[in-house]
C-alpha cells in the first residue's frame, strides 16, 4: 500500500477510535449536571448516589479520550505536513483556542469533580461539574468549527508564502461562523447527548432486568430517558437542517448521500438500497419527490446530480451512501426507542416489558454507530478534497514520511488501541456489575454539612 | 538582529516558550514521579505517589497540547517540519504518553497483583521514555537538524540519536526526576517522605553532573548556542541566575524547606529555557549544515493578522486558566491522604 492509503487508514482509525470517547464525555457531562443539580434541588440522596456512580464511569471515558486525543493533534503535523503548512494560519488558531478555552477548563475542574467531593462545598463541587461539562462542549465547538472550515472554507484568502500557496485569515468571525459550522456543531452535540443519555438508559435497563438497584435504576432512567428523548428529537431537526446546508454548500456530497447521478426535479429519497455504481442506478425502496422536498422544501425542486461534476471531483458513492443511510436509519430508530421507553416509563409499566428493556440495554450502541457512520459520511463525502475545492487529500501528505514508517506507526496504534479498548470494556463492565455504592447514599465530608 | 522590535512574531516566540516551560515545570514533576515510581516498595507507597499527582497531571499535560496547538497556529512551518521530520520519535512519544496517562487511571481499579504491576510498569516506563524523548527532541532542535531548501527535514530517525541530543535527553530525565522527587517530598509524609528526600538528593547530584556535562559539551561543540551571551555579556546574568537557582535547591532541601526547593527547581527550568530561547532566537529550527535554510520566527510564521487574533485569544484565556489552576492547586494543597476516591 502507498503512503497515502496508509496515512488515511491511520488517521481514520485513530480518529474513529478517539471519537468513541468525547461524545460520552459530553453526554455524560450533561447527565452529571442534571443529576447533581437535582440533588442540590431536592436533597434526595439517590441523586447523590447517581452522580457519584456516573462520575466514576465518566472518569474512565475521559482518561481514554485524553490519551487518544493528543494523537490527533500530533497527526496533523506528522502525517499531513503539507496540509498543516497550507491551513496552519486558519486551522491552527482553532486548535490553539480549543486548548486554551476547552482542555484547560475540562481537565482543571475534573480534579474537583473526581477528587473534590469531600474537600469542597456542594455549590463549588456543582460549579466544577458544570465547568467540566462546559469545557467538553467548548472543545466540540472549536474542533467542529475547524473541521467545518475544511468543508465550507470562509473568511480566508490564498497567499503566496515562501513560494508556496497557503490560506490566511481575513475575517475571524466568518471563519468561526462559516456556512456549515453551526449546523454541524449542533448535529455533533445532539449525537453526543444521545451517546451519554443512552449509556445511562442502557445500564439502568440492565439493572431493571436483573432486578437490582431498583431505586437507582428508576431515577437514572428518568434522567436518561428524558435527555435521550429531547436529544433524539432535536437530532432529527438538526439533521434536516444540516442536510439542507449540504445541498446548498456541497451539492456533490448530497448527491453522493443519495446516489443521485442525474440532475433532476422531483428527486426521490432512498429509504434502503444498494448503489450499482457501474450502471449509476440504485436498487432499493424510494420515496418519490422526497429528496427535493427535504433539500429545498419543494417536491418539484431540482436537485443537482453527480454527473454535473468531473469524475475526479466526486466522492466514492457506495460508502458515502451506506454510511449516510445507516446514520439516518439509526437516528429515527433512536427517536422511536426513546419515545417508547419514555411512554412506558411514565405509565410505570416499563419494568414488566422485558422485550423493551432488552432493546434499551442494546440502545447504547445506536448513537455510537450513528456518530461513527455520520462522520464517515461527512469526511468521505468531502473527498477527494481535504479542504473543499482548495486542496486535494493526495496533495496534503508529509513530503518526508515514507510508507514503511506509517505502516509501523499504524501497527503500533492498532496494538495499543486494541489493548485500551479491551481494558475499557473490562473496567466498564466491572463498574456496571459492581453497581452503585450504598455508602454513596450518605454524603460525607463537607458535602454532609447542611448547605 | 542586534536589536529587535517587539512585534507579534517575537511575542509568539516568547509565548510558545512560556507554554513549553509551563509544561516542563508542571508535567515535569508528573513524569519525574513516574520515573521514580518503580523504586517504591509496596502498594501503599505506589498509591501515594500516584495520588500526589492524581488531581493535577491531566491539566499539566494540557500545557503540551496547547503548546503544540500554539506552535501549529503561530509557526505552522515549524510544526509541519518538526512533526513530520521526527515522525517515529513522536509516535514513540505518543505511545509513552498514552501508557503514562491511562496507567494512572487504570492501575488501582483492580486489586490483582499482576494487574497493578502491569500498569506500574506502563506508568513508569511511559514517564521515563516521555522525558527522554522530549529531551532528545529539544537537544536536536538546539544542536541543529538538516533542513533542505524547501524547509523540509532532510535527516533520518537514527540521525536524531547522536551523542549531544542523547545527553540532553538524559539531562532532561535527571531534571524531571529531581523535580518530581522534590514535589513528591512536598506531598508525602512518614517513611515515603524520607525515601523521596533521599531520592531527591541523589537525583540532584545526577542532574548537576548531567547539567555540567551538557554545559561543557555545548560550549565545546555547539558554540552557536552561546553566541548571543558571548556578544552581550549582560545576558550572562541569566546563566548566573540559573546556576544560583540550581545551587539553591540542595541548600533549601538541606534545611527541610521542600517548598522553596521546588520553587528553585522551577526557577532553574525557567532560566534554562530562557537561555535556550535567547541563543536560538530568531531561529526556531536551526539548520545544520546549511544555516540559511533555518526556520525562523519570520519565514515560518502565520500572518500578522492571525498572530494578532491569537494574542487576543491568549490574552482572554491564559489569565483565566492561570487563575483557576492556582485555585485548584490551592484546594489540593497539603500531604496526600488516601481515601476511597483515590487512585
Amino acid at each position: 500500500m502507498d503512503v497515502l492509503a496508509l496515512s488515511r487508514i491511520q488517521f481514520g482509525a485513530t480518529i474513529a477510535f478517539h471519537y468513541i470517547y468525547p461524545p460520552l464525555s459530553i453526554g455524560l457531562g450533561v447527565q452529571l449536571v442534571v443529576m447533581e443539580g437535582l440533588w442540590l434541588k431536592t436533597k434526595d440522596p439517590i441523586y447523590h448516589q447517581m452522580a457519584r456512580f456516573w462520575t466514576r464511569v465518566f472518569a474512565l471515558t475521559f482518561a481514554i479520550g485524553v490519551a487518544t486525543g493528543i494523537v490527533m493533534e500530533f497527526e496533523f503535523g506528522t502525517n499531513w505536513a503539507t496540509y498543516s503548512r497550507y491551513v496552519g494560519d486558519v486551522f491552527g488558531s482553532a486548535l490553539a483556542a480549543e486548548g486554551i478555552f476547552a482542555f484547560f477548563l475540562e481537565s482543571g475542574f475534573l480534579a474537583l469533580l473526581l477528587f473534590g467531593w469531600d474537600k469542597v462545598s456542594r455549590t463549588l463541587h456543582y460549579f466544577a461539574t458544570c465547568m467540566v461539562c462546559l469545557g467538553a462542549h467548548f472543545s466540540a465547538i472549536w474542533i467542529v468549527v475547524a473541521n467545518s472550515w475544511m468543508q465550507t472554507p470562509a473568511g480566508y484568502k490564498i497567499v503566496m508564502h515562501n513560494g508556496v500557496e497557503r490560506a490566511e485569515i481575513t475575517d475571524f468571525w466568518q471563519l468561526l461562523f462559516n456556512p456549515s459550522s453551526m449546523d454541524r456543531l449542533f448535529h455533533t452535540l445532539c449525537g453526543a447527548w444521545q451517546a451519554g443519555a443512552f449509556l445511562v438508559v442502557s445500564v439502568s435497563a440492565w439493572y431493571l432486568l436483573r432486578k437490582q438497584h431498583l431505586d437507582f435504576a428508576r431515577a437514572s432512567l428518568r434522567v436518561g430517558l428524558s435527555v435521550a428523548l429531547i436529544a433524539s428529537l432535536l437530532q432529527i431537526v438538526s439533521g434536516h437542517s444540516s442536510a439542507q446546508g449540504v445541498a446548498k454548500n456541497q451539492p456533490e456530497k448530497l448527491a453522493a448521500f443519495e446516489a443521485l447521478y442525474e440532475t433532476t426535479s422531483d428527486a426521490p429519497l432512498t429509504l434502503v438500497g444498494w448503489v450499482d455504481e457501474r450502471n449509476e442506478k440504485i436498487i432499493g425502496i424510494q420515496a418519490p419527490g422526497m429528496l427535493s422536498f427535504l433539500a429545498h422544501n419543494d417536491v418539484h425542486a431540482t436537485v443537482i446530480g453527480l454527473n454535473e461534476f468531473a469524475p475526479e471531483d466526486r466522492p466514492p458513492v457506495q460508502a458515502v451512501f451506506q454510511f449516510f443511510h445507516a446514520m439516518v436509519a439509526i437516528g429515527f430508530a433512536m427517536l422511536g426507542i426513546a419515545a417508547l421507553g419514555f411512554l412506558y416509563f411514565r405509565q410505570g409499566s416499563l419494568p414488566e416489558r422485558r422485550w423493551l428493556l432488552w432493546i434499551l440495554v442494546f440502545s447504547v450502541l445506536g448513537p455510537q454507530v450513528a456518530n461513527q457512520a455520520g462522520w464517515f459520511a461527512a469526511e468521505i463525502g468531502r473527498q477527494p478534497w481535504i479542504v473543499y475545492k482548495l486542496m486535494r487529500t493526495s496533495e496534503a501528505l508529509s513530503a518526508v514520511v515514507q510508507a514503511n514508517v506509517v505502516l509501523a506507526s499504524l501497527v503500533l496504534f492498532a496494538v495499543i488501541y486494541f489493548l485500551l479498548f479491551a481494558v475499557f470494556i473490562y473496567l466498564l463492565n466491572d463498574k456496571i456489575q459492581h453497581g452503585p455504592d450504598a455508602a454513596d447514599l450518605v454524603p460525607s465530608g463537607k458535602l454532609a454539612l447542611p448547605s | 538582529m542586534s536589536c529587535c522590535p517587539l512585534d507579534f512574531n517575537v511575542i509568539w516566540f516568547i509565548l510558545v516558550g512560556v507554554l513549553f516551560t509551563g509544561y516542563a515545570m508542571l508535567d515535569g514533576f508528573d513524569l519525574g514521579i513516574g520515573a521514580l515510581h518503580l523504586f517504591t516498595k509496596n502498594d501503599t507507597e505506589r498509591r501515594t505517589m500516584l495520588n500526589a499527582i492524581g488531581p493535577v497531571w491531566d491539566g499539566n499535560e494540557v500545557w503540551l497540547v496547547t503548546g503544540g496547538g500554539a506552535l501549529f497556529a503561530a509557526f505552522p512551518n515549524v510544526y509541519a517540519t518538526v512533526f513530520s521530520g521526527f515522525y517515529l520519535a513522536f509516535m514513540l512519544l505518543l505511545a509513552a504518553l498514552i501508557f503514562r496517562g491511562v496507567a494512572i487511571e487504570f492501575r488501582s481499579k483492580q486489586p490483582m497483583r499482576w494487574w497493578r504491576q502491569m500498569w506500574d510498569i506502563g506508568f513508569s516506563v511511559g514517564s521515563l521514555f516521555s522525558s527522554l524523548l522530549i529531551g532528545v527532541a529539544l537537544g536536536n532542535i538546539a544542536w541543529g537538524v538538516p533542513i533542505d531548501g524547501r524547509g523540509e527535514f532532510a535527516g533520518s530517525f537514527l540521525g536524531l540519536l547522536t551523542p549531544y541530543p542523547l545527553l540532553v535527553g538524559v539531562t532532561t530525565l535527571a531534571l524531571f526526576m529531581m523535580h518530581g522527587a522534590i514535589y513528591g517530598a512536598m506531598k508525602t509524609e512518614g517513611i515515603l517522605h524520607d525515601k523521596l528526600r533521599g531520592w531527591a538528593m541523589n537525583s540532584i547530584i545526577f542532574f548537576v553532573i548531567c547539567a555540567a556535562m551538557t554545559m561543557m559539551a555545548t560550549l565545546l561543540y555547539a558554540p552557536h548556542l552561546a553566541a548571543r551571551v558571548r556578544d552581550n555579556p549582560w545576558f550572562f546574568s541569566i546563566a548566573l541566575a540559573n546556576m544560583l537557582a540550581i545551587a539553591n535547591i540542595p541548600r533549601e532541601f538541606h534545611h527541610g524547606r521542600d517548598w522553596r526547593a521546588f520553587v528553585s527547581s522551577c526557577a532553574a527550568m525557567i532560566t534554562l529555557m530562557a537561555l535556550f530561547g535567547l541563543n536560538i532566537f530568531p531561529n526556531l529550527v536551526y539548520s545544520l549544515p546549511h544555516p540559511e535554510n533555518s526556520l525562523t520566527i519570520y519565514n515560518a510564521a502565520s500572518s500578522a493578522k492571525t498572530l494578532g487574533i491569537m494574542l487576543i485569544i491568549a490574552g482572554i484565556g491564559v489569565p483565566v486558566v492561570i487563575a483557576y489552576t492556582v485555585c485548584i492547586y490551592w484546594i489540593f494543597r497539603g500531604k496526600v491522604k488516601l481515601d476511597r476516591m483515590s487512585y
